[in-house]
Parts: C-alpha cells; sequence; structure tokens
C-alpha cells in the first residue's frame, strides 16, 4: 500500500539561507503493506514524527517519493487519517463540532479529489449518523456539548480518534497518540485502538517512544535512529495486541531486544 | 442581553439623567443645561441637521473600523503564524504602538488632502494597531499541531482561513473593536473640528460652542456619547454570539 523509495529529507538548520543539518533520511526506502499494524521507535529526534508527517503529506521530501495507492504523496490525502499526540482539537468548538469538521471540510470542497475522495457520500443525515456512530464507539457521546478545555486528556485524545475515523480513512497515522496519558487510559485506548485494527483490518502506522507501546502496537516495527537513517531496521513482532501476555518472558524478551538496538543497556548490565 | 442586564443599564441612565439635571439646578448657569431642556432639543435636532452630523460622524467612524479590520486581521494572522517576519516587524510595531497616533493628523492632512478620507484614514490607523496586536496574539496562540491536524483532514488555505483562522480571530477583533471605538469617537472630534461643514464635533465646537448656543451644544455633546455607546454595546452584543459560553481556552 505505502512505497517509501529512496526518501533524503532533513530539516533546514537555524536561520534562513543556513545550511541544511544532517538528513535525518538518506535514500531510505521501505514498503507497508495493506491492513498491516506498523510502530515506529526510535530516541527523541530520530525522526519518526517526520516521516509520519511525511507520510501524511503535510512535509514533501526533498528527494525519493512516497507513493501510496499508487498515488505520489504531495499533499495530505484524503484516505488518510493522522493524529497527534497534541490532539489538535479546535478550542472554540464542542466535541460534536470538532468530530464533524472533516465532514464541514469536505462539504466545503466538494468531491473534488484532493480535499476530499472522488466518491464522497454527500447526504448530511449519513454524516451525521457516523458521527454519532465514532462518538458512542469512543465512549464520549454524552460529552459532544462540552469543550476541549472541559475534557481530560484522554477524553480529548477520543475526540481527535472520532474526528478522524469519521472520515473512513483506510491508513490511520497515530503521533505518539497516548503519550500524554495516564498509564490505565493509556492501555485502555490501546486496548480500544488494537480492536478497531483487528475489525476494521485498516492500516495502521503508530509512532511511539515507548517500547511496551511499540511491541503491543506493530505487527511489524521499524527501529529508527539517531542521526542519519539510510535503511529500515524492521522486526517482525508477534505481540502486538497480545495484552495479556504482557508480564510472560517472551514479551519480556522482546522489549530487551528493542531496548538494546535502541541503544539502552542489557538488564543485566545495569543490574 | 439579559433581563436583569437591561434593568440595570436602565436603572444606571437614570441616575445619570437625575445627576445630571441636580447638577444643573444646584449650578444655575447657562454651561450646564439640564436634560428636561437638552433631550426635547435632542430629539428634535436628530430629526433635522443634528441628526445629519451625527450620520457624517458615524458613517466616518463606520469606514474607519471597515478599513482598520479588512487590513489589520489579515496582517495579524500573518504575523502571529510567520514567526520570522514577526521577528522583522515585532520591533517597529513595539515603537509605533504606543504612539498617539492624533499627532500625526496635520501630517495626514497635508499629504491626503482635505477629505473624508483623510479622517478615515486617522481613525482606521488607531484602530488598525489595536486590532493587530491583538489578533497576532491569537494567531501565534494557535498551535501548528492544530494547523497540521486540520490540514490533514483535507483544509486548504479557503478551509482553513474559514474553519481555523477567521473562528480564531473574530473575537479578538470585536474586543479590540470595543475597547478601541471610545479613543475611535475622542479621535474623530478633534479631527472633525476642522476642514468639515458636516460632523459632531463640528457642530460642538464650531456651530454651538464658539457662538455660545450652549443648550444646542449638549445636544452634539449627547450625540456624540450616543454615538460611543451604541458602537460599543453593539460590538459587545455580536462578540457574545460570536464567542461561545464555557470556552475559556
Amino acid at each position: 500500500m505505502i512505497q517509501i523509495d529512496l526518501l533524503t529529507f532533513g530539516y533546514e538548520a537555524g536561520h534562513p539561507g543556513g545550511q541544511r543539518s544532517e538528513a535525518v533520511y538518506q535514500d531510505f526506502s521501505l514498503t507497508i503493506g495493506r491492513g498491516e499494524a506498523w510502530s515506529i521507535i526510535g530516541p527523541s529526534g530520530c525522526g519518526k514524527s517526520t516521516l509520519l508527517l511525511l507520510l501524511a503529506g503535510l512535509n514533501r521530501p526533498l528527494s525519493g517519493r512516497i507513493i501510496i495507492d499508487g498515488e505520489d504523496i504531495v499533499r495530505p490525502r484524503p484516505r488518510t487519517g493522522l493524529v497527534l499526540q497534541d490532539h489538535g482539537l479546535l478550542p472554540w468548538a464542542t466535541v460534536g463540532e470538532n468530530t464533524r469538521l472533516g465532514l464541514k471540510i469536505r462539504h466545503f470542497y466538494g468531491p473534488d479529489g484532493r480535499h476530499s475522495p472522488l466518491e464522497m457520500e454527500i447526504d448530511p443525515i449519513k454524516g451525521e449518523a457516523r458521527v454519532q456512530y465514532w462518538l458512542e464507539w469512543l465512549g464520549i457521546a454524552a460529552l459532544q456539548e462540552k469543550y476541549p478545555s472541559q475534557l481530560s486528556r484522554g477524553q480529548r485524545q477520543r475526540a481527535a480518534i472520532a474526528r478522524t475515523l469519521v472520515l473512513e480513512p483506510d491508513l490511520l497515522l497515530l503521533d505518539e497518540p497516548f503519550s500524554a496519558l495516564d498509564a490505565p487510559i493509556r492501555e485502555e485506548l490501546q486496548r480500544v485502538m488494537a480492536g478497531f485494527h483487528e475489525e476494521s483490518g485498516l492500516t495502521s502506522i503508530t509512532v511511539t517512544h515507548d517500547i511496551e507501546e511499540a511491541t503491543l502496537t506493530g505487527e511489524k516495527i521499524l527501529v529508527l535512529t539517531a542521526g542519519e537513517n539510510r535503511s529500515a531496521h524492521v522486526l517482525e513482532n508477534a505481540f502486538a495486541g497480545a495484552f495479556e501476555r504482557r508480564n510472560e518472558a517472551p514479551f519480556l524478551e522482546r522489549c530487551a531486544e528493542l531496548r538494546l538496538l535502541l541503544g539502552g543497556v542489557p538488564a543485566e548490565e545495569r543490574a | 442581553m439579559s433581563r436583569s442586564n437591561t434593568l440595570s443599564t436602565l436603572g444606571g441612565l437614570c441616575m445619570f439623567l437625575l445627576l445630571w439635571e441636580l447638577a444643573a439646578l444646584l449650578l444655575n448657569q447657562p454651561i450646564l443645561p439640564g436634560p428636561i431642556t437638552v433631550v426635547p432639543l435632542f430629539l428634535k435636532g436628530m430629526c433635522g441637521d443634528l441628526g445629519h452630523h451625527f450620520l457624517a460622524s458615524a458613517g466616518r467612524v463606520l469606514a474607519a473600523i471597515f478599513l482598520a479590520t479588512i487590513t489589520a486581521t489579515p496582517l495579524g494572522l500573518a504575523l502571529g503564524q510567520m514567526p520570522r517576519l514577526d521577528r522583522l516587524v515585532n520591533p517597529l510595531i513595539a515603537i509605533v504602538y504606543p504612539i498617539p497616533k492624533i499627532i500625526f493628523l496635520p501630517v495626514i492632512y497635508v499629504l491626503m488632502g482635505i477629505s473624508d478620507f483623510s479622517k478615515i484614514f486617522l481613525i482606521a490607523v488607531i484602530i488598525f494597531f489595536q486590532i493587530l496586536v491583538v489578533v497576532r496574539a491569537e494567531a501565534r496562540a494557535l498551535r501548528p499541531e492544530l494547523i497540521l491536524s486540520v490540514r490533514s483532514l483535507g483544509a486548504g488555505r479557503r478551509a482553513l482561513f474559514r474553519y481555523v483562522y477567521l473562528p480564531a480571530s473574530l473575537p479578538a477583533v470585536l474586543t479590540a473593536l470595543r475597547v478601541s471605538v471610545g479613543t475611535a469617537v475622542a479621535v474623530l472630534f478633534i479631527a472633525e473640528q476642522s476642514l468639515t461643514q458636516w460632523g459632531l464635533g463640528y457642530y460642538i465646537v464650531i456651530e454651538t460652542w464658539q457662538v455660545l448656543m450652549y443648550d444646542e451644544m449638549y445636544t452634539g455633546i449627547m450625540g456624540m456619547a450616543l454615538l460611543g455607546v451604541l458602537l460599543y454595546f453593539a460590538l459587545y452584543a455580536v462578540e457574545l454570539r460570536v464567542r461561545p459560553e464555557g470556552c475559556q481556552d
């Protein structure tokens, strides 16, 4: 579904006209199959979020191509959903209005294939039904008249997820979606999203800096390193969605392995 | 406005008129006629020349508000969203913002000629900076993540303006207008004292005060006060409609 071809990307250093800083990606290639659940993990500054923004069409590669469903990504793709750590809800709009935002934007442009899919549904009643369905599904239907500032972080993140799912994406990009949440709420939302992935079979990519979360969310784990990423280091992972096996030895070994890959110190040496 | 608000506004008005009448009786001089003399004269005048003066003044303020809003809002949004440009221009704004713009009156008259536009321009400049500064602050508070999220929902430039920038800046624009409308009317009063035949400033100073028609002068003062109050409450009413309750963020 996704093909990253010889991607090169780096941010400009400091001031205007300054030299380009070290590339985050240099001739980086990766293929992601339809329906797969991926997690991306790496130390801060390694470019995990950058990769997600590139996939979302919100950043442009310096060179190389990103192809999703045979289409070069040069702008946000209508069927890609993005959820950021900072929920990105409009502070002056209620949860309900925020959840409807994507539909409003689609109606604003009409089915032009750029801002909204060509085969877009124009029936406002069906749209509203979808809004209610996802609000209900994420357990925030009772909060739809509230403003984001009146919600807990977990509720805000649920609203952001609902807003994205209303648009029926076939690719879901999640950037540290749960890292600002308390542990029990984080786990609950992880379970919700794992269940959703199983049901819907849509392709999902979760960026995280949390080793356990990467192990729980990714059937394949992309490990990035600080500095230049030239080749994709991918781990096949059998523990995605295995919440009940979290305390078993194989799961912990997988986590330890990841920790090592990320440049951590092995457990026996730490002791 | 709620019922109790309306009542308390009426109460304030009654108290004001009562104190005015009382002061007039105590002072007992031609320079302070009471409302019993002035109000009927005012109502009569508003159907004639005074009404004409009132409309001339109101037109100038409204034109200035319009001019300032359509120029300062986009510029404030741009500065708030472009930190580099903002850093470049900010020192200039910081210096110009606190200067009382009325002192440029002679310069503007010479440069722009003795037209209505020069008066409107002067008032617009004053309101312009008020709007610019608050809209810029609102735009700065729009986090990049919010813009990215909304873009990922499919929003291009036009939808961003419609669903993000406009609702984010509108309440701020209205607040800025409301707090600057008093200054605007004050500047109008000064600007209208010369180089025009119409406007409440001209009426108060040239047509009545200088010829010692104190009763008529007060009808002009009432007109100007009314202009300020009406604009203030109109803007406030719009602001209340636009700014949703419970939105503190």
